[in-house]
């Protein structure tokens, strides 16, 4: 049925390469006990056709794609390829049947080259020579300039996606999956990106394309298919469809939109970074240069960047995870606190959301009473002479359950069993819920589905309302546009000067986060230095 | 076909439980197989090993008796082992105490010393043990070296300082040559429970330690620190916990309960310092530690299965003629078992049929 409006559907070239999908799932079901991860979900993916798939965090997006890659084993239904009906032994099959696949997190070794790292990721048997010659071949053709002998540690996020993807490409794949590629990239990298995906597309290979930024999906995909809850909701044009109704069909319902008070007051500075420079702790660090800013309570400061420019290190430096050597470098409430763990600095009202949910902000295997003992038991009343209060650890559970909608099987769980969503909105109420005076939040909404991302954003905005100083470090400029006051650039470990967010053009913030500088007399000052 | 491990959506408790008596059932077929092989009948030789010593009273109070060190050692390396901290030397911790606090039984030797005399030599040991822990945990966050393996070797060192001592200086003169130091004068020496039985002092002092084991790692900020920082290092840093402090801290705890059991398995079942004081505690606690799950109330049970072990294999050497060499076979197959059955806790085992299709409709 759907197969045959496709073909009368006018595509640019007029016609599809194939009388049968590229590929098509049938009734794809997959279980883990009682939870249906996907149910019966129908896909077909033609040649030459970019297609989106959206959904929610625990939409079933990944089961979807980990079935298509032969990572899991479907419970029912069938994957067809090119009309066969295939069934899938891993990954190494679906990669020698041309289907390919670019994960968000990158499976790189930092201290091998480029080319090793190509040769370790694929199943041939051809001599490492003939390879790299491929690979600078391959590198070449699709525009994605690498160079084979480079170690990757010296490598930026989009060059190493860059190697992904070309080691995807060498495979000759038919069917390339992309698990949000743009997520790590500048504007500037994003639209390469996608010059790159529209050739590819020319060449009658056909893309599934992972995203949450639906501006993007309407510019570049042909076709979207919507998931909500395990189940496909629709699959449609998304140039007919606009943003809204997309995020609509993705979430069930209106998404509550973000609105900043109006006329919210600064008061006095609770943050102050002075000239902060701070050695790297590991070989491949980066090194902090001159930080300085003010941060004034109701006032949100945004710093945007590519990743790996000094965000984690300024982080670790902020949060007390790390230690500058002069106290006065970073300024907590009016106390020098540089020197102060990361305990004394919350007992003086700071708080900290890191980039990784799992493994840094909480102990995966721990529950969440647990982990709201994690960073509670600073200042939160949790312990009495040595012990724990399990009650209040409960207690900040179940206000944060409420407060932030937390969706979760049970009253406490483990944290590794929660949607990266869900984790993530726990992880924020945990700490806004102390009424901190400062907090510092690192990739607040990075891999969380719409619904929640609205959820953090108010928070963040409502705790700013209520006066205290919000620093949110993000690679989503949009993100940033919404609800920050000024936003400054990360580039190599030094800071811009904050632009006002009205001021604060995607080229202009493009620019700072590929380097180059605004004024010229910032460029004459740093040739000079 | 295939079989595969799959990773669990959460950790599974009932498996966390079940785990060690899997790994005891599959390591009594193992033996039963073992004792085919060297010709000894496997029922009677099981029966020798864990039914006989359950059935009279003075084997029951020599379980109570071994399972005492076995139970204060294995805590101390549940605490290590759950922040990540790898005390394998806890045998050379239980030598050192032994003999830090022999030296004040053998310095009041015949003296009008008072009732202070075991509580000092218990005091001492315990700082000794803990001394001695500290030189692989100091090395460990000052330098990284691997506190396995200094621990390890420190074992040995321990071992030729006590030979020495009684083969030297701390000789009994009237003890015809033997390498022992004379009978602890009484005051010198942990009570009995029972009037001409085994069952001494320690074994109430092991079960305070389980006890606080258990009121520390469930109740207190510092027991979930130690969980914290063992199970997600980075987050218990992010936490605030420094996980150096803790490795100083639970080292210097588990060698001192270490050196705590060596002084009273001296001072009480033993009477004496000599060689051969542990038919390895030390290591045997390890074991110990992972069957009972590092979690006092386990350790407790386990501390208590592995003693009759040591029992039963007393008896079947007496009644079979099996190589007391069989226990420790035994007990490095158990552990092998209890570590293998772990993995079951996160993971779960899976036929995976490639070539065939899936099936079809509910599954």
């Amino acid at each position: 049925m759907q197969a045959h409006q496709r073909m009368l559907d006018p595509t640019p070239d007029g016609l599809h390469s194939g009388e049968s999908p590229l590929l098509q799932t049938v009734g794809l079901t997959k279980r883990y006990g009682d939870f249906l991860a996907n149910d019966s979900i129908d896909i077909e993916i033609w040649p030459k056709e970019i297609h989106a798939l959206l959904g929610e965090n625990g939409a079933g997006k990944s089961t979807l794609v980990k079935a298509i890659y032969g990572l899991i084993q479907p419970s029912a239904g069938e994957i067809r390829w090119q009309g066969e009906r295939i069934a899938l032994s891993g990954p190494s099959e679906a990669r020698s049947r041309g289907i390919g696949m670019v994960f968000q997190h990158f499976s790189l070794f930092d201290n091998l080259t480029v080319a090793e790292n190509v040769a370790l990721g694929l199943d041939g048997k051809e001599s490492f020579k003939d390879m790299s010659a491929r690979l600078e071949q391959v590198s070449k053709t699709y525009g994605l300039p690498l160079d084979p002998k480079r170690e990757v540690w010296q490598l930026s996020v989009g060059e190493r996606q860059r190697i992904e993807i070309v080691r995807a490409l060498m495979q000759d794949p038919k069917f390339l999956i992309l698990d949000e590629p743009t997520a790590v990239l500048t504007p500037q990298e994003a639209d390469q990106l996608f010059v790159v995906l529209e050739r590819l597309k020319a060449e009658g290979r056909a893309i599934l394309y992972i995203s949450h930024k639906l501006e993007e999906v309407k510019r570049l995909c042909d076709t979207a298919t919507i998931l909500r809850g395990g189940k496909k909701i629709q699959t449609c044009n998304p140039r007919r469809e606009t943003a809204a109704s997309l995020a609509r069909m993705m979430v069930g319902g209106e998404i509550r939109e973000v609105k900043a008070a109006a006329g919210r007051q600064t008061t006095i500075p609770r943050l102050v970074v002075n000239d902060l420079s701070l050695a790297p702790d590991e070989p491949h660090g980066v090194r902090l240069e001159h930080i300085s800013f003010e941060l004034k309570g109701g006032e949100i400061l945004g710093i945007a960047g590519v990743a790996g420019n000094g965000q984690d290190e300024l982080f670790a430096a902020l949060s007390g995870e790390r230690l500058a050597k002069d106290p006065g470098t970073v300024v907590i409430e009016g106390i020098a606190a540089g020197h102060l763990s990361i305990t004394k600095r919350r007992k003086l009202g700071a708080a900290f959301v890191p980039e990784e949910r799992l493994g840094h902000g909480t102990a995966p295997r721990m529950k969440l009473s647990e982990n709201a003992l994690l960073t509670g038991h600073a200042a939160s009343g949790m312990v009495n002479r040595g012990f724990i209060d399990t009650a209040a650890t409960l207690d900040t559970v179940d206000k944060a359950t409420e407060t932030f909608d937390v969706r979760k099987a049970k009253r406490d769980p483990e944290a590794a069993s929660l949607s990266g969503g869900n984790l993530q909105k726990f992880i924020v109420g945990r700490e806004i819920l102390r009424n901190p005076a400062v907090l510092v939040v690192s990739q607040p909404t990075w891999g969380v589905d719409a619904g929640a991302a609205a959820v953090i954003r108010q928070a963040l905005l409502d705790l700013a309302t209520a006066g205290a100083a919000v620093l949110v470090t993000s690679q989503d400029l949009d993100e940033l546009a919404e609800i920050a006051d000024r936003i400054a650039v990360m580039f190599h470990g030094r800071l811009s000067e904050p632009l006002a967010t009205r001021d604060a053009t995607r080229e202009k913030l493009g620019l700072l986060m590929g380097g180059s500088s605004l004024e010229p007399k910032e460029a004459a000052h740093a040739a000079g230095a | 076909m295939q079989l595969v491990l799959e990773k669990r959506a959460e950790r599974s408790n009932t498996i966390a439980l079940v785990s060690p008596l899997i790994a005891i059932g599959l390591t009594i077929v193992t033996m039963t197989i073992l004792f085919a092989i060297i010709g000894k009948n496997p029922l009677l030789a099981l029966h020798a090993y864990f039914i006989a010593p359950l059935t009279d009273g003075y084997s029951l109070q020599e379980i109570a008796v071994k399972a005492t060190p076995l139970v204060m050692i294995a805590i101390g390396l549940s605490l290590c082992y759950l922040a990540n901290a790898w005390n394998i030397g806890a045998e050379g911790q239980f030598l050192i105490g032994a003999v830090a606090g022999s030296w004040i039984a053998v310095k009041t030797q015949g003296t009008d010393a008072g009732v202070w005399v075991l509580p000092a030599m218990l005091v001492l040991a315990a700082a000794a043990g803990a001394l001695y822990a500290l030189i692989p945990a100091i090395c460990k966050v000052k330098f990284g070296a691997s506190e396995i393996l200094t621990s390890l070797m420190l074992v040995y060192v321990a071992d030729l300082l006590l030979d020495y001592l009684v083969r030297g200086p701390w000789r009994d003169p009237n003890g015809f040559n033997f390498p022992t130091t004379a009978e602890f004068d009484p005051v010198a020496t942990v009570p009995l429970l029972i009037e001409g039985g085994r069952l001494h002092l320690g074994s109430i002092i092991a079960l305070l330690v389980v006890a606080s084991a258990a009121i520390l790692l469930g109740r207190t900020i510092k027991g979930f620190e130690i969980r914290v920082v063992g199970a997600a290092p980075r987050a218990a840093r992010f936490g605030g916990f420094n996980a150096n402090q803790l490795i100083i801290l639970t080292f210097a705890v588990s060698g001192a309960l270490a050196g705590l059991a060596g002084i009273i398995e001296v001072a009480g079942p033993v009477g004496h310092l000599q060689p051969g004081i542990s038919p390895g505690y030390g290591f045997t606690a390890i074991i110990v530690a992972f069957l009972g799950r590092l979690n006092p109330i386990g350790i407790l049970i386990a501390g208590l299965f592995l003693a009759l072990t040591f029992i039963g294999g007393e008896q079947a050497q007496i009644a079979m003629k099996i190589p007391l060499d069989v226990t420790k076979v035994f007990q490095g197959i158990l552990l092998f078992y209890v570590l293998a059955c772990d993995s079951l806790i996160l993971y779960r085992f899976k036929l995976v049929f490639p070539n065939r299709q899936v099936a079809r409709g509910a599954g």
